[in-house]
């Protein structure tokens, strides 16, 4: 090991910062308990950061897993309550268009009422009212309270109260590579810094993982064999309009292109569903995205037509299924102890969705918080989410309404798609991780919604860095790399809907970027 | 010049330029030289994105290209469909030599075509090689290359021009530059935009307050930079009074896009080439070319109706997709004007590389239309299109202009050979057809 090697102690280790984990940490620190939130990359890098950010009714499973259907109406009733600042409550509706099966839309209302769920029919002229985007060939709709959540600004203000609770900290870029196992326990982490390029040993008393898709990996680093998952990969495509304002769901078994969910000012239409064996390259195909959009047009023919500005794919994590398909019985989640794989202090939480992570946190703190001898319970179905205003940044609707409350005219907006202000990014970094010491566009990327609008960072990239700059954070040519690596990073969204205008964009991009800066060859410079 | 209310107008003329991009305008330029009645129709397009400089080639495969006469010569061999290719140096330096003698006859002053490349400075501090940089540009190169005391003037409220990062990113190369921030005079608040800044400067009062400031910080400098915001219409007595002023040597560098060099290069145009005999009917989008046995028709329309012009030939310079002359659709890359055949991958998948900035470029950029050694473009048998049909600039394929630092080369240079084989062939129809007049409105 390097002579710079550090370790670390905490309570609890918590492996993987997605919503689970982020929550997680924020549970433990309400029962008292300290704790490490780590991750090989960042916040919501993995599924947590690429879905639709849909607060499930709890509609969509109605027919394939009522169990699920209800703990995502409970779980939506009290994030709606206790989380209102990262939530949209925008409504949702099922629709079925010609060509769905009628019998199945009948159906619908008893099994949403069986879950509890409220759900109320329209009848096509009064949903075609609300949204008029809706195809003619619409023959059923019900609305149901489905609503958005921003997933970044949830882990953030999670990850935000744990610290202020009781210290907890939060490090990114920090990657396990292996366990230290001894006498049944496992005694320290030992991990690899990315920011520093150094390992880091952390020890800890308590081990969560919170992998995700990469949980099974993770077991495996413990020799724990009992995580069986599948890898369904899901493409999502962002248009550049807000096309619709409620969610609009298609109204028939769970299938490609059947939902749009409105995120601020774009929508996002997804999802096809493909299992893979690849955890880590994964990016939309062509097939993909024309799937995703034939379907979704049936629906809302306006999809056939619209502009795209991003897509994307992620891994989800699906438990292993016993002989079923991926979309059925299967979004679920797992709280394994590993008592029967000889460690008594790990756990895995892994499956389950964005709606129900903070009952997954609160199973598997039950578990840590028992096992550590603390017996206070859970408070996260209580107690309300505190604000912090350096998170909201990341919020797509937050921005704009502030900026247009106390307005200063020297406080000017680096990214114009999405408003994000000078000011915005002091506050960003006055709030970030303690070892994040180095102020980055890519922390501004991942903290606010710069870079995230039509431009797509072109034109923001350039003047946040000019910004960094201007504040002496730059002082040499790394401002200009991390400019190309985050263009670089965007590109991987954009490239599979370059079509239209967004072709020209591309051309008006490319030639700024790399015509006139030389951002791919800077190198040589 | 009406026929009668209700009726389209119509306009008959030698040659019609379709796209007001450089290349459009340089194609004017060459027929104004030649005496060919001439007609401009098309989109601004692209020309308020450009820096002002005039690129011939910068790069090869990444790497820096000194002497772009001599990398003319490789490419011949490794890349023979390239559209530069495909040209006599000769031309290509003539080209060059009548556009910049054009504008600095215009009032708009910039170098003369070299034996070499210039390296010229970029607004994020990076250096380009280009060959020819408004007068206005071309004491940063030679600053540079002397390694002069200079101070990078920047000023508050103008976003994307940062002298702390320009300096930063040339402080190994030019160890005496430096940095300040100024408040452009009466633009103490708020946001500012160079375009404005630059009518700004048009005022003497503004230019001597500005002048003063930039005394005030210039300290031991010999020179100053300054973003390109030195005027609209007179940069060059707007520079010169500057310098007057503060007793330094004064240089411009581009600014993010839309750039104040690209929007004088367009009024330049918009207000010259009428003088000269042009028909401009410029911001109009071309609906429709057809041809027929004595000529080719547009078809556009204007905020007073629609508008048909005959032309006996005409030049496609309609660039590619951020002008229009090019439509990237989902099931395929397409010509927007006629429906020529495209030469472009197999398949979308393929269009873009998986990293952004790949020095080497993207597969869809070498996309475009197909010619022969006349400029014609091909049908997909391989056929001319037509004989009165023409084409020029980065609509053609076989070409990365962004990677090759060679948009304005290709531009230029090919607009010169459409112009000069279209001449020829009117040159051809004129000696069957005797007296066919310049212009003539109906």
């Amino acid at each position: 090991m390097s002579s710079d090697a550090t370790t670390l102690e905490t309570e609890v280790l918590i492996i993987g910062g997605g919503v689970t984990g982020a929550g997680i940490m924020r549970d433990l620190a309400l029962r008292g308990i300290q704790s490490l939130l780590i991750d090989k990359r960042d916040l919501c890098a993995g599924a947590s950061g690429g879905n639709h950010g849909l607060l499930h009714s709890g509609a969509r499973y109605v027919s394939t897993d009522p169990g699920a259907a209800i703990e995502c109406r409970k779980e939506n009733a009290l994030l709606k309550r206790l989380a209102p600042q990262c939530i949209e409550t925008a409504g949702g509706l099922f629709v079925a268009v010609q060509g769905d099966d009628p019998e199945f839309a009948d159906r619908f209302p008893a099994l949403c009422q069986h879950a509890g769920i409220d759900c109320g029919e329209l009848t096509p002229a009064e949903a075609r009212r609300l949204e008029p985007v809706l195809s003619e060939k619409l023959f059923k709709a019900y609305r149901v309270p489905d609503a958005t959540i921003d997933p970044f600004h949830l882990a953030m203000l999670n990850v935000d109260h744990a610290r202020l609770l009781n210290g907890s900290l939060y490090r990114p870029h920090t990657e396990v590579l292996r366990f230290e196992v001894a006498a049944g326990e496992i005694r320290a982490a030992i991990c690899h810094d990315h920011l520093h390029n150094r390992r880091l040993t952390i020890r800890a008393r308590q081990f969560v993982n919170a992998g995700g898709a990469w949980a099974m990996n993770i077991a495996r680093l413990a020799a724990c064999t009992d995580v069986h998952l599948l890898y369904a990969k899901g493409t999502i495509l962002v248009s550049n309009d807000r096309l619709a304002q409620r969610v609009i769901n298609r109204l028939r078994p769970p299938g490609d292109g059947d939902i749009l969910v409105p995120g601020g000012t774009v929508s996002l239409l997804g999802t096809t569903s493909t299992r893979v064996e690849d955890l880590e390259q994964v990016s939309p195909t062509a097939e993909e995205i024309d799937r995703n959009i034939r379907e979704g047009a049936a629906m809302i023919p306006a999809l056939a037509g619209a502009r795209y500005i991003r897509a994307f794919s992620r891994v989800r994590p699906l438990l292993q299924p016993s002989g079923t398909t991926d979309r059925a019985a299967t979004r679920g989640f797992a709280l394994l102890d590993h008592a029967s794989q000889g460690v008594d202090n790990f756990c895995t939480i892994t499956g389950g969705k964005l709606t129900t992570f903070r009952l997954m946190a609160e199973r598997t703190a039950d578990l840590v918080a028992r096992r550590l001898g603390n017996d206070r319970a859970g408070l996260t179905a209580t107690v309300p989410l505190p604000d912090n205003e350096a998170s909201s940044w990341a919020d797509p609707a937050a921005a704009p309404k502030r900026w247009h409350h106390d307005r200063d005219p020297d406080d000017m907006i680096l990214c114009e798609c999405e408003m994000v202000p000078q000011s915005a990014i002091e506050q960003v970094f006055a709030n970030s991780p303690d070892i994040e010491k180095e102020r980055t566009i890519d922390l501004i990327a991942l903290r606010t919604r710069a870079g995230k609008g039509p431009c797509q960072g072109s034109f923001c990239g350039i003047r946040i860095g000019s910004y960094l700059y201007d504040r002496g954070y730059y002082r040499d040519a790394t401002g200009l790399a991390h400019l190309r690596d985050f263009l670089d990073e965007r590109f991987k969204g954009q490239r599979s809907v370059i079509w239209g205008p967004q072709a020209a964009q591309m051309e008006l991009a490319e030639a700024l970027h790399c015509g006139l800066l030389g951002l791919d060859t800077l190198e040589d410079e | 010049m009406m026929r009668g209310s209700g009726t389209a107008r119509q306009f008959s003329t030698q040659l019609a330029v379709i796209g007001s991009g450089i290349a459009g305008f340089a194609a004017s330029i060459f027929a104004v030289n030649r005496q060919i009645a001439t007609a401009q129709v098309g989109n601004t397009g692209a020309l308020a994105y450009t820096t002002g400089y005039l690129d011939l080639i910068g790069k090869r495969g990444g790497a820096v290209v000194v002497d772009p006469w001599q990398a003319l010569a490789s490419l011949r061999e490794s890349e023979p469909k390239h559209p530069l290719s495909r040209l006599d140096t000769g031309d290509i330096r003539q080209a060059f030599t009548e556009f910049t003698d054009f504008l600095g006859a215009c009032g708009l002053a910039y170098s003369a075509p070299g034996t070499g490349n210039l390296t010229a400075l970029t607004p994020a501090g990076t250096l380009k090689q280009t060959l020819c940089v408004p007068a206005t540009m071309a004491a940063g190169a030679r600053a540079l290359a002397a390694d002069a005391p200079c101070v990078i003037v920047d000023f508050k409220g103008l976003k994307g021009f940062s002298g702390a990062e320009l300096a930063a990113n040339l402080r190994q190369r030019w160890p005496r530059v430096t940095t300040q921030r100024i408040v452009f005079p009466g633009m103490e608040r708020g946001e500012i935009y160079p375009e404005v800044m630059a009518r700004a400067l048009e005022v003497a009062a503004t230019r001597e307050q500005l002048a003063a400031a930039l005394r005030a910080v210039a300290g031991t400098a010999e020179l100053i930079g300054l973003p390109a915001i030195l005027g609209m219409h007179r940069p060059d007595q707007v520079r010169a009074e500057l310098e007057r002023l503060t007793g330094r040597e004064i240089f411009e560098i581009p600014t993010m896009p839309p750039s104040v060099p690209g929007i004088r290069l367009r009024e330049l145009m918009q207000q010259v080439l009428p003088q000269k005999g042009v028909t401009l009917i410029p911001q109009q989008r071309v609906t429709a070319l057809s041809f027929e046995g004595d000529g080719a028709t547009l078809a556009l329309c204007d905020a007073f109706g629609p508008i048909r012009v005959h032309a006996q030939a005409v030049i496609l310079a309609t660039g590619r997709f951020l002008s229009g002359g090019l439509e990237a659709h989902p099931a395929g890359i397409r010509e927007h004007l006629l429906d020529l055949p495209v030469t472009q991958p197999a398949d979308r998948a393929d269009w873009y590389r998986a990293r952004y900035t790949d020095p080497r470029g993207h597969p869809i950029n070498s996309a475009g239309i197909e010619i022969d050694d006349s400029f014609r473009p091909l049908t997909g048998e391989g056929r001319r299109y037509h004989e009165r049909l023409f084409a020029a600039g980065v609509i053609l394929a076989h070409q990365d202009w962004i990677r090759g630092r060679s948009g304005a080369g290709i531009a230029i240079a090919t607009a010169f050979k459409a112009v000069t084989e279209a001449e020829r062939f009117l040159a051809g129809r004129q000696a069957m057809a005797p007296g066919a007049p310049p212009l003539q409105c109906h």
